[in-house]
C-alpha cells in the first residue's frame, strides 16, 4: 500500500510537550507489541493443547483424510485433509461469486452512482454486516438451500456431456447443503466488508489521474482499468484478503449448510465439511486426543490463513512494483 | 461454550451468596451447599444430555409444586460436557445416555448410575407414495453405510414384499454433533449386523461422504422432512413431533416392529441388567421389543454434604415415582418395575 507523506502542518499541532509525546509513543509502541504478544499465546497454547494429537498423527494430521474418533477397530485416526479441503473450497467460491460483485457495487458507488444515491446504498450495504451469521446460516439451510437444488440440477443436466466441467457440476445432494451453498452464503457475508474497503481505496484515486484518462480520450471503462485498477490495486487485494479472511473463519453459517460430510470431490454440489464448522460441531462432546485434534484443526486453520496472508503480500508487492515499474 | 462460562459465573456467584449465608461451612464438593433445613430446600445443579432433556424439564416443573422451596436446574449441554462439569464438582448431579469412561474426567468408584427412562431412537424417512417401510438391520446398515443408494434397492424390497418402491435416491442424513444417540444407534447396528456394519460405534463415527450431517436431532429431523428419498435416526418424541414416517426394525425375534413407547418398555425388560444399573436394551429379545431403544441415566455422587444428600435423594426419589408416569406425555418410556425398584435402592447407598 502507498503511504502520503506527513506534511509539516500534520507534524506541528498544539501539543501537550515533551511528555505527552513520549506518554503517546510508549502507549502505541505497547498496543502494537500487545497484538503480536495474544498472537503469540494464542499459538503456543493452542499447539500445546493439541500436541497429544499431532503426536499421535505426525504429519499425517494434515495429509490424511481419514476423520475417525471411533474406528470399528484400532486407534482413533484424525487426518485433516478433507475439512482443509472444504475451508478452502468454500471460500474460494465465496471469492469467485462475491468480489466482483463488491468491487462492481464499490465502483458504481464512486464513480456512477448519482451522489443522492450514494449515502442510502452504503447504508444498504453496510445492513448487511449487521446481520448475524446465524441468521444467514438459518436462512440458508430453510429457504435457500431447498431452492438452490433445482438450479444446481438445472447446471449439472445443462455440462453433463462437458468434461472436467460435468465432474465439477456433479450430481447434487438431496438437500442442496453442499460447498456451492456454503459458497454463496459467505459471499453474501463478505460483501459488506470486502465493498466498504474497496469503496475506501477506490476513492483514494486522485481526480487528477481520472482527468487525465479522459483527456486523452478513455471511456469511462478504459478509464477504470486505466487509472483507478492500477492505483488502488495494493488496496482491493486488501479488501478480499480480509473478506477472505472472514470466509475462512466462519463457523455457524457453514456448520449449518455445508452439509456435514468428510468428502474430498471436485463436485462443488456435493456436501463437505469446513475446519470451523467440525470444530464448532464436535467440541462439546469430545475428550482426550479427540479434544486436541479439534485444537489442533484450530492451529492448522491459522497456520493456512498466515499463509494465504503472506501469499497475498507477496502479489501486492510484486503487482505494485511492476505497476510503479510501467509508470516511471 | 457460552453458556457453561455462565453457568459457572452463576455457580460461583451462589458458592459465594451461600459461603456469606452459613458464615461458612462444610464446603468440601466445591459446589453450592444447601443453605436450608434438612426438609430439603436449596439449589440442586444438575447438566448432561440432552436426549432426556424434555423429559428432566417436565419433571423439573412437576417436582417444583412439591417442593417449592427447590430449585432443580438441569442444562441439556450434551452427555460428554455433562460428565466434565459433574466430574470437576461444578454441579450435584449429570445425565448421560453412555457409561463413564476412563478419560471423561469423572474418578472410578465416586459416582451412582440411575436409570430413568428410555426412549425409541426411530428410524425416519420421508418418500413421496410410501408410507409404511420395512428394514432387517442388515438394509439399514447398508444404508447408513452407503452401500444402498436407491430406493428401490431389491434388499429393501425384500424386506418389503409388495411395496412399490421409487427409484429415488437415497439421501442419509445423521448427527454432526457427537451425540449419545449417535453412539446408541451405531452401536445398535454393531449389535444387530455385526457382520454387515463396518463403521464402529460411537458419539462420532466417520460416515460416508455422500452423507449430510446436522445438529441435533432436531436438524436430523430437519433435513428429513424438507428431502424427498431422506432417511436419518432421530429420538422418538422429536420425530413425532416433526410429523415423520417412521420405519419397522426387524427385531431380534425376527419380527418387524415400529417404534413405539410400549416397544421400548418390552425392549427394557428384555433387558440384561449389569450390578452397577447399567444395561443395554439395545436389540434386545422379546417378540414386541423395538429394537433401537437408547438407555439414559443420572450420575450421583456417592458422598454429599447432609442437606444435598437429603436433597438429591427427595427430587431423585420423586423422578422415580411420582414423576415416571410424565414420561409417556413427552413420548419417553419408563421403567419397568423391576428396574425402578433397583433404581431406587441405589439411593439408598448414598452416603452423607
Amino acid at each position: 500500500m502507498t503511504q502520503e507523506e506527513p506534511t509539516r502542518s500534520d507534524l506541528t499541532g498544539k501539543g501537550g510537550g515533551v511528555r505527552i509525546e513520549r506518554l503517546f509513543s510508549w502507549w502505541t509502541l505497547a498496543t502494537g507489541l500487545l497484538v503480536l504478544a495474544i498472537l503469540a499465546l494464542i499459538l503456543t497454547t493452542t499447539t500445546k493443547q493439541a500436541w497429544p494429537a499431532f503426536q499421535d498423527m505426525g504429519l499425517s494430521f494434515i495429509t490424511s483424510s481419514t476423520w475417525d474418533p471411533n474406528p470399528a477397530s484400532g486407534n482413533p485416526v484424525f487426518g485433516s485433509l478433507a475439512f482443509i479441503y472444504g475451508t478452502v473450497v468454500s471460500s474460494l467460491i465465496a471469492l469467485l461469486i462475491g468480489v466482483p460483485i463488491s468491487i462492481g457495487i464499490a465502483l458504481f458507488l464512486t464513480e456512477l452512482a448519482p451522489r443522492r444515491l450514494r449515502g442510502s446504498a452504503v447504508m444498504v450495504v453496510d445492513m448487511l454486516a449487521a446481520i448475524p451469521s446465524v441468521v444467514f446460516g438459518l436462512w440458508g439451510v430453510l429457504v435457500l438451500a431447498p431452492l438452490l437444488v433445482h438450479v444446481y440440477q438445472g447446471i449439472h443436466d445443462v455440462f453433463a456431456s462437458v468434461p472436467v466441467l460435468n465432474s465439477i457440476f456433479g450430481e447434487p445432494v438431496g438437500t442442496g447443503r453442499s460447498f456451492m451453498t456454503a459458497g454463496v452464503i459467505l459471499a453474501i457475508m463478505i460483501i459488506p466488508i470486502v465493498t466498504s474497503i474497496s469503496r475506501e481505496v477506490l476513492s483514494t484515486v486522485p481526480q487528477a489521474n481520472k482527468d487525465a484518462a479522459f483527456a486523452l480520450g478513455a471511456t469511462q471503462w478504459e478509464m477504470i482499468t486505466g487509472a483507478v485498477f492500477p492505483h488502488s490495486f495494493g488496496g482491493l487485494v486488501g479488501a478480499v484478503m480480509l473478506g477472505l479472511g472472514r470466509a475462512m473463519g466462519e463457523t455457524i453459517a457453514v456448520s449449518l449448510v455445508i452439509g456435514g460430510a468428510t468428502n474430498i470431490t471436485p463436485n462443488v454440489f456435493a456436501g463437505g465439511n469446513s475446519m470451523a464448522a467440525v470444530i464448532v460441531q464436535q467440541f462439546g462432546e469430545s475428550t482426550g486426543t479427540f479434544t486436541a485434534a479439534l485444537i489442533g484443526l484450530g492451529v492448522v486453520l491459522f497456520g493456512l490463513t498466515v499463509v494465504i496472508n503472506l501469499a497475498a503480500r507477496l502479489v501486492v508487492r510484486r503487482a505494485e512494483a511492476r505497476v510503479q515499474g510501467a509508470a516511471r | 461454550m457460552n453458556r457453561n462460562m455462565l453457568s459457572r459465573l452463576v455457580l460461583v456467584g451462589v458458592a459465594l451468596a451461600v459461603l456469606a449465608g452459613c458464615g461458612g461451612g462444610n464446603d468440601d464438593n466445591g459446589g453450592s451447599s444447601g443453605g436450608g433445613t434438612a426438609s430439603g430446600s436449596g439449589q440442586l445443579k444438575a447438566s448432561g444430555a440432552s436426549f432426556p432433556d424434555a423429559y428432566y424439564q417436565e419433571v423439573i416443573s412437576a417436582y417444583k409444586e412439591k417442593a417449592p422451596d427447590v430449585t432443580v436446574t438441569y442444562n441439556a449441554v450434551g452427555s460428554g460436557t455433562g460428565k466434565k462439569e459433574f466430574g470437576q464438582g461444578l454441579t450435584d448431579f449429570a445425565g448421560t445416555d453412555s457409561t463413564v469412561k476412563d478419560d471423561d474426567g469423572v474418578p472410578a468408584g465416586s459416582f451412582l448410575y440411575v436409570p430413568t427412562v428410555a426412549g425409541p431412537i426411530t428410524v425416519s424417512y420421508n418418500l413421496s407414495g410410501v408410507d409404511k417401510l420395512q428394514l432387517s438391520p442388515e438394509t439399514l446398515a447398508n444404508i447408513f453405510q452407503a452401500k444402498i443408494t436407491k430406493w428401490n434397492d431389491p434388499a429393501i424390497a425384500k424386506d418389503n414384499p409388495g411395496a412399490s418402491l421409487p427409484d429415488t435416491a437415497i439421501t442419509v442424513a445423521h448427527r454432526s454433533d457427537g451425540s449419545g444417540t449417535t453412539n446408541n444407534f451405531t452401536k445398535y447396528l454393531t449389535a444387530a449386523a455385526p457382520s454387515t456394519w463396518k463403521l464402529g460405534a460411537g458419539d462420532t463415527v466417520a460416515w460416508p461422504s455422500g452423507t449430510q450431517g446436522a445438529e441435533k436431532n432436531t436438524g436430523v429431523a430437519q433435513i428429513v422432512k424438507q428431502t424427498d428419498g431422506g432417511i436419518g435416526y432421530v429420538d422418538y418424541s422429536d420425530a413425532v413431533e416433526t410429523k415423520l414416517n417412521l420405519a419397522a426394525i426387524k427385531n431380534k425375534d425376527g419380527k418387524y416392529v415400529a417404534p413405539s413407547l410400549e416397544g421400548a418398555t418390552s425392549a427394557l425388560a428384555g433387558a440384561k441388567v449389569n450390578d452397577d444399573l447399567t444395561y443395554d436394551p439395545l436389540n434386545a429379545s422379546g417378540a414386541d421389543a423395538y429394537p433401537i431403544t437408547a438407555p439414559t441415566y443420572l450420575l450421583l455422587k456417592t458422598k454429599y454434604d447432609a442437606d444435598k444428600a437429603t436433597a438429591v435423594k427427595d427430587y431423585v426419589r420423586y423422578l422415580l415415582t411420582d414423576g415416571q408416569p410424565i414420561a409417556k406425555d413427552v413420548n419417553f418410556a419408563a421403567l419397568p418395575s423391576g428396574l425402578q425398584q433397583k433404581a431406587l435402592a441405589q439411593l439408598d447407598k448414598l452416603a452423607s
